[in-house]
């Protein structure tokens, strides 16, 4: 707004002064803004770079021809019955079984362990099962593999030696550490924990007014449980198995040093396309098997996310 | 906000009018590692009364609810409600409703399915169930929320449902811990008297926990004042504000200025006057004494030459609070009002006591 020359002309001159605060009102929020979200700007770039450009890669590529066209034939592979392409519909049969199965029975476990360490009133007890928690969550991947192998291997591994001493050799009782069920055995190694740490704060947040609001009017414990505590748990512990079946579906280093390989989960065929040991020159095709586990992720993490929010308002 | 319901109405020929039981507290004792929450505190109570536990944090009021709801065992003492001893007995049996400072509804029940858990643990049947809780929730004003889960009500509307639930089992003792104290003050008002009207209607026994003198005073039959596990005194609000039983109730109830005295006798000289010691003279300490005056007992006249300068006021509606400088003490005096124009901060007084008798206490060490 320009300030007009007539000296009489009040008007003007409110008008370009309201102007002009309004100008620097609009700066002054917008420079309050940015001050606000400055802090955040790392974390967005570290998450483009992260997880932004490689989705976004991965979903490009997916549906793109080794000529560089758009084409669906990388999903209509991936999702075929073929003798070729079956292959990979086996892989993601048994990624989900072995998601399901390391989300379930550690989630169960896990639930228990936390509703111990609730319920414990010893300090101690309570501190040492929270770090050891934390560490083992995170003990996955190469390592954890050659711990099993060194404990659990069919001749040397040093329990199986144990167990055969005293007749309990599980291997002649149908275990095997390198098929689906060995696999699952060790990915429970670090979901238990992880369920652990990620349900003892649902527990927390169980007030223990409602409890003894239950009692006042007549419930025992179990009655407490069964009408309160696992109802209300209910959608953190779904949610958190949700956030486990991820995390078993998602597992790749763990299988791969332990079976060399040889176990047919998705992952592991996407590391084997990728390297070219199974059809050269079609990677795409791992692009597409990626972006359907990337799919099936967001569902999941969809559900956690609503089941979070329910759960975030009942215990606040 | 939901208009209150007019509780001197009845709202259904279902909601059944509660006997209230007797309760005692026969000596009991509760420590907690080497702190004695609860020493020797007897306390008897009427059917139909309610009692106030009124105290500063700590003082083992809330200690002394738990034990009678059954959530605390006593080291020593018994609990007899309508003379039977339940000291043993689990609080899943002892029949009593509860409403909690913190919103304790269950989160995952509307405030319906709230309201008959109790009924539901008792085996009713579910239309018997939803009509009692319908009744209840109209009783406390609440009518129109049945389908509204705990989130979706306000702290005023939630703690409206927690005492529908609790009435909802017909208990023979109502007890209230602290149930208003996170509420805010409009709130808190106009569920005070709802609780207290209902209180009166259903003719239950009450036992209700708070440190908001004001509270207590105002919805008590009777105020119990504890201090460190024990009774202090136990009275009618209007007697236990004239007259305290010890320093520390004169001082914790109602507000008073303490003024230093000399003793002669059985009475103590105060600002130049003689006024009778209250209460038992054997239990007067010896050494420096105060004297604790309440504000209505202090006269206040404007007189250039006078001991005493004003130092604030407050205006308290019908009465006006000054406060008076007078050889180095504070005091704190209520004039009326209309007679306050004069009293700006600066001018001289001249401050009397105008009370026949007072209470008297070692002197405290200045702070």
């Amino acid at each position: 707004m320009t300030v007009q020359s007539d000296p009489h002309s009040a008007t003007s001159l409110d008008v370009a002064s309201r102007d002009t605060k309004g100008t620097s009102r609009t700066t002054g929020a917008l420079v309050r803004k940015i001050r606000t979200g400055a802090p955040v700007v790392p974390f967005l770039v570290y998450v483009i770079l992260v997880l932004g450009v490689p989705t976004g890669t991965i979903v490009a590529f997916a549906f793109r021809s080794n000529t560089g066209r758009f084409t669906w034939s990388n999903i209509h592979t991936i999702l075929g019955t073929t003798a070729q392409t079956l292959e990979f519909r086996t892989g993601f049969e048994n990624s989900l079984k072995l998601a399901v199965v390391t989300a379930v029975i550690p989630g169960v476990l896990g639930t228990i362990i936390a509703y111990a360490i609730s319920t414990s009133e010893h300090p101690a007890f309570k501190r040492i099962t929270a770090a050891t928690s934390g560490v083992l969550a995170q003990f996955g991947g190469v390592n954890l593999a050659f711990m099993f192998i060194a404990t659990l291997a069919a001749t040397n591994g040093l329990v199986t030696k144990w167990l055969a001493a005293i007749g309990l050799d599980p291997w002649n009782h149908g275990f095997d550490l390198y098929k689906f069920w060995g696999v699952a055995f060790v990915y429970m190694y670090f979901q238990i924990p992880l369920m652990v740490l990620i349900i003892t704060p649902a527990f927390a947040g169980l007030r223990p007014a409602w409890r003894e609001a239950a009692e006042g009017l007549g419930a025992s414990r179990w009655r407490f449980w069964r009408h309160v505590g696992i109802p209300v748990l209910t959608p953190a512990i779904l949610g958190s198995m949700f956030l486990l079946f991820g995390s078993g579906f998602s597992a790749y280093a763990t299988a791969e040093a332990l079976t060399g390989g040889t176990i047919s989960i998705t992952p592991i065929q996407i590391g084997s396309i990728l390297q070219g040991n199974v059809i050269a020159g079609e990677q795409n095709i791992a692009y597409a098997l990626a972006f359907a586990m990337i799919v099936i992720l967001l569902v999941s993490v969809v559900i956690y996310v609503l089941l979070r929010r329910r759960t975030s308002r009942w215990l606040l | 906000m939901t208009s209150v319901t007019d509780v001197s109405t009845p709202v259904g020929a279902d909601v059944h009018t509660l006997s209230g039981a007797p309760v005692v507290f026969d000596n009991l004792t509760r420590r907690f590692g080497a702190t004695t929450a609860l020493d020797r505190f007897s306390l008897n109570i009427a059917p139909g009364e309610l009692v106030a536990l009124l105290g500063p944090s700590g003082c083992g009021k809330t200690t002394a609810l738990r034990v009678l709801a059954g959530f605390e065992r006593p080291d020593s003492g018994r609990i007899l409600v309508d003379e039977k001893d339940v000291s043993t007995v689990a609080a899943q049996h002892r029949n009593m409703g509860m409403v909690f400072q913190s919103y304790s509804l269950f989160p995952n029940m509307n405030a319906r399915d709230n309201v008959a858990f109790g009924l539901h643990i008792r085996h009713q049947r579910s239309s018997q169930r939803r009509a009692k809780a319908a009744e209840l929730l109209d009783l406390v004003g609440l009518g129109e929320h049945v389908s509204k889960y705990p989130h979706q009500l306000s702290g005023g509307q939630q703690q409206r449902v927690a005492l529908a639930r609790a009435l909802a089992i017909e208990p023979r003792v109502l007890l209230l811990d602290e149930p208003l104290s996170a509420l805010d003050a409009k709130v808190r008002a106009e569920l005070r008297d709802q609780i207290r009207a209902i209180q009166q209607r259903l003719a239950i026994t009450t036992v209700f926990v708070t440190h908001d003198q004001e509270e207590a005073m105002s919805m008590a039959d009777r105020v119990c004042v504890m201090s460190r596990g024990h009774l202090e005194q136990v009275a009618t609000p209007a007697v236990l504000y004239s007259q305290p039983a010890t320093p520390f109730v004169g001082q914790f109830v109602g507000v008073s200025s303490r003024i230093s005295v000399t003793r002669r006798g059985d009475h103590v000289e105060i600002l130049g006057r003689e006024v009778k010691i209250r209460g038992d003279l054997s239990a007067v300490p010896t050494g420096e004494l105060e004297a604790l005056v309440r504000p209505e007992d202090l006269d206040v006249a404007v007189n250039p030459t006078g001991l005493g300068v004003i130092t604030h006021r407050s205006f308290l509606g019908a009465t006006t609070r000054v406060g008076v400088g007078v050889a180095g003490a504070n005091l704190r005096a209520d004039v009326r009002s209309s007679l306050a124009d004069d009293l700006d901060v600066g001018t001289r007084v001249d401050v009397s006591v105008n009370a026949r008798d007072v209470l008297v206490a070692a002197s405290q060490p200045a702070s």
